[in-house]
């Protein structure tokens, strides 16, 4: 289509004339002459924001477990079946910080304490093993399986969302319903299933775990390849019942997008459809996705809870089932501390993304 | 079931037409029900209502009768959908399990828009430390992961009532609007049309009802369609842990059973519907969503006919300018 394009004309005004217009024009065109300037002040702003998110999740983390029934100790006298001498309830609850008599304030200042030295407690389920050990072991599969799964899911939908929008009216209009139906479909079942085709049917695919229980963990071809062959059904599971959201959400906005008169003009112009497809409907048309993309990150993580326990993944999410099952204290709230600190980040670097795409947040933000 | 949503609005705003009130604006609104997409939707939805009203009409075994004679059968005409492992009859599970997933869906749903409309709208109006706390509030509960919050509150009940799951699945589910709609009531904030409004003198409460919340419309719809199936989501998905007592028969319970009793591939009239029957409703809603978006965005319905009108007339849409020169347009085409 570009190819009717004779005279190429550039989008910004390369040699402005003395009385130049775009001088007292739009916050745009001070943003475009700033180039991508950082917002430091906003950026801090935002820090100081999130600091006191993450304490408020923090303190409501710390109080969640103990309103439940019933607590760690509780439940591990109660397995050991009268092996252990009464004595040492109290000894095991002075350990955990769960002393009745101490009260509710200073275990929580206590609470605090060992959290900034890094100390996260003794994880009951996991025979008294650091629950920082735990987690850490835990949490590079979770963290590879979803930020590989977004990641393509968000670039895949947004991509296809925006073609989608451009040849709107087109035959490609059927891939919306495809998508939506899809995405309304739970991730655990969509996974029971495959497994179902793919691994027991077809043998494809292995039906879990992270790899063979014969192979050396290590940086090597055999174990790599392992992984990734036992990663793939996890992830095509997470991309396919995900990405419905992605391409529907792009989709509508290009529509709305493409309607806005700056599209007309750079059409007029004689600009390049595959310029004006990118740098100025798409361009503007992803704010709303990476608004939403921290958020979905979140749903995301929540959802591999399910996800793991279906594939047997050895990540946080299986932690956490079992960490529930047990009342270990300890190390959900290691896990949900891990968690809220991984949506947050993820927050904050979609907010500067933001930032950093929308001048006009920015400038009334800072 | 769509005759009277259809209907409606067109007698009501006829009856007050002469005056524009708080009633014509909201059955103007339900007019975003009057097209296809929604209205195939609604029906969709309408069935699954109709079937969790009417369940003990049809379903033809009481969902928990056990049949030990008949175990693990595949769909006969007796039993419609087959039988579990233990001979209950799977097609009343399913019909029984219609009204725990639509009961705790809808409540869920309309705490959490609720909730999320206020806050949303709210913070994104305000400025200064006003809008930061309301954020902030709708920040902490967007952090709390849904699922393990779900599993306390639920294991401090021997066995939680619906209305309970249905707080906890919308205490959990309201941030997500919140933050999308105090974006957008930010960004609407400084459009032009705003600023002449509050310059006209507009007070605070026209500014919001009448300039800005037709505008949220299709976020406040997508954010309530959204929520709606997250809520069935999850709790399908929290009944398939078996984090809720199996005596709330919903999808997710069957799908636990099946789980557990190793009924994946083999058995696949067991696992199968329930799965189906959650996309149905997914896709019911997505479809009242994809009806809401047209009617609040006009451009949302007309690109894509009008794209095809100008393709019939062997145009491109996308070729605003050479759009005239007819022989090179049908060159870009092929």
């Amino acid at each position: 289509m570009s190819a009717e394009i004779t005279t190429p004309v550039d989008p910004t005004p390369v040699d402005p004339t003395p009385v130049d217009p775009t001088l007292v024009g739009t916050t745009a065109t001070v943003a475009e002459r700033g180039g991508v300037r950082v917002p430091w002040r906003f950026i801090g702003g935002r820090a100081a924001f999130y600091l006191f998110t993450a304490w408020a999740a923090i303190t409501i983390n710390f109080f969640l477990p103990r309103m439940m029934k019933g607590d760690a100790v509780d439940a591990y006298m109660a397995r050991s079946q009268g092996q252990l001498p009464p004595e040492a309830e109290k000894a095991l609850r002075a350990l955990f910080g769960l002393d009745k008599s101490v009260p509710l304030w200073q275990q929580y200042f206590d609470y605090w304490g060992r959290l900034l030295h890094g100390d996260l407690g003794l994880s009951i389920s996991t025979g008294m093993a650091p629950v920082g050990q735990a987690i850490a072991s835990a949490l590079p599969w979770t963290l590879g399986l979803v930020g590989v799964a977004t990641v393509i899911s968000f670039v895949v939908g947004t991509v296809l969302g925006a073609v989608i929008g451009w040849r709107r009216g087109g035959r490609l209009d059927a891939l919306v319903p495809i998508t939506t139906f899809m995405g309304t479909v739970p991730y655990f079942w969509l996974g029971l299933i495959f497994i179902a085709i793919f691994s027991t049917l077809l043998g494809w695919f292995p039906a879990g775990h992270a790899y063979e229980v014969g192979v050396d963990p290590g940086w090597n071809t055999a174990f790599v390849s392992e992984v990734v062959s036992h990663a793939a059904l996890p992830v095509i599971t997470i991309v396919i019942a995900s990405i419905g959201g992605w391409v529907l959400g792009m989709r509508n906005m290009m529509l709305t997008v493409l309607d806005e008169d700056y599209i007309t003009v750079a059409q007029a112009k004689g600009m390049p459809n595959r310029r004006v497809l990118w740098r100025y409907a798409a361009r503007n048309a992803v704010l709303p996705q990476i608004q939403s993309f921290a958020l979905a990150l979140g749903f995301i993580v929540g959802g591999t809870i399910v996800m793991e326990m279906v594939f047997s993944y050895p990540g946080i999410g299986l932690l956490l089932l079992s960490a529930t099952n047990a009342k270990d204290y300890a190390l959900m709230q290691g896990i949900f501390l891990v968690l809220v600190l991984a949506v947050l980040i993820a927050n904050i670097l979609a907010d500067i993304a933001y930032a950093i795409l929308d001048p006009r947040t920015r400038q009334t933000e800072a | 079931m769509t005759a009277p949503v259809m209907t409606a609005p067109a007698s009501e705003s006829e009856a007050a037409k002469s005056k524009k009130t708080f009633w014509t604006q909201l059955s103007a609104s339900m007019a975003m029900f009057s097209n296809r997409k929604s209205a195939a939707g609604l029906i969709i939805l309408g069935v699954f209502i109709l079937v969790a009203i009417f369940a003990p009409l049809i379903a033809p075994y009481d969902p928990t009768e056990q049949n030990l004679d008949a175990t693990l059968q595949a769909p006969s005409f007796q039993h419609l959908l087959g039988t579990t492992h233990i001979g209950e009859d799977v097609f009343s599970q399913i019909v029984y399990g219609t009204r725990g997933v639509l009961v705790v869906g809808f409540l869920a749903t309309i705490m959490a828009t609720v909730v999320a409309v206020v806050v949303g709208v709210t913070a994104g109006y305000l400025r200064g430390w006003k809008s930061e706390s309301l954020s902030a509030l709708s920040n902490v509960f967007l952090v709390i992961p849904g699922l393990p919050l779900m599993i306390i509150i639920a294991s401090q009940f021997a066995d939680p009532p619906l209305w309970i799951i249905a707080a906890v699945l919308g205490l959990t589910g309201w941030a997500w609007g919140a933050r999308v709609l105090r974006a957008q009531t930010m960004s609407l904030r400084n459009r032009d049309f705003i600023q002449a409004a509050r310059a006209n003198g507009e007070p605070l409460h026209r500014i919001i009802l009448v300039e800005m919340l037709p505008n949220l419309m299709a976020l406040i719809a997508s954010s309530f369609v959204g929520t709606m199936t997250a809520a069935v989501l999850g709790l399908t998905t929290l009944a398939f842990i078996g984090v809720i007592p199996v005596s709330n028969l919903n999808w997710g319970t069957i799908l636990f059973w099946a789980q557990q009793n190793s009924a994946f591939p083999d058995y696949w009239w067991w696992y199968v519907p329930a799965g189906l029957c959650i996309a149905f409703v997914g896709v019911a809603l997505a479809l009242i969503n994809f009806g809401i978006d047209e009617y609040v965005n006009p451009r949302l319905r007309s690109a894509g006919e009008r794209a095809r009108a100008m393709k019939k007339k062997g145009l491109n849409v996308n070729d605003a300018v050479t759009a005239v020169r007819t022989a090179d347009d049908e060159e870009s085409q092929a």
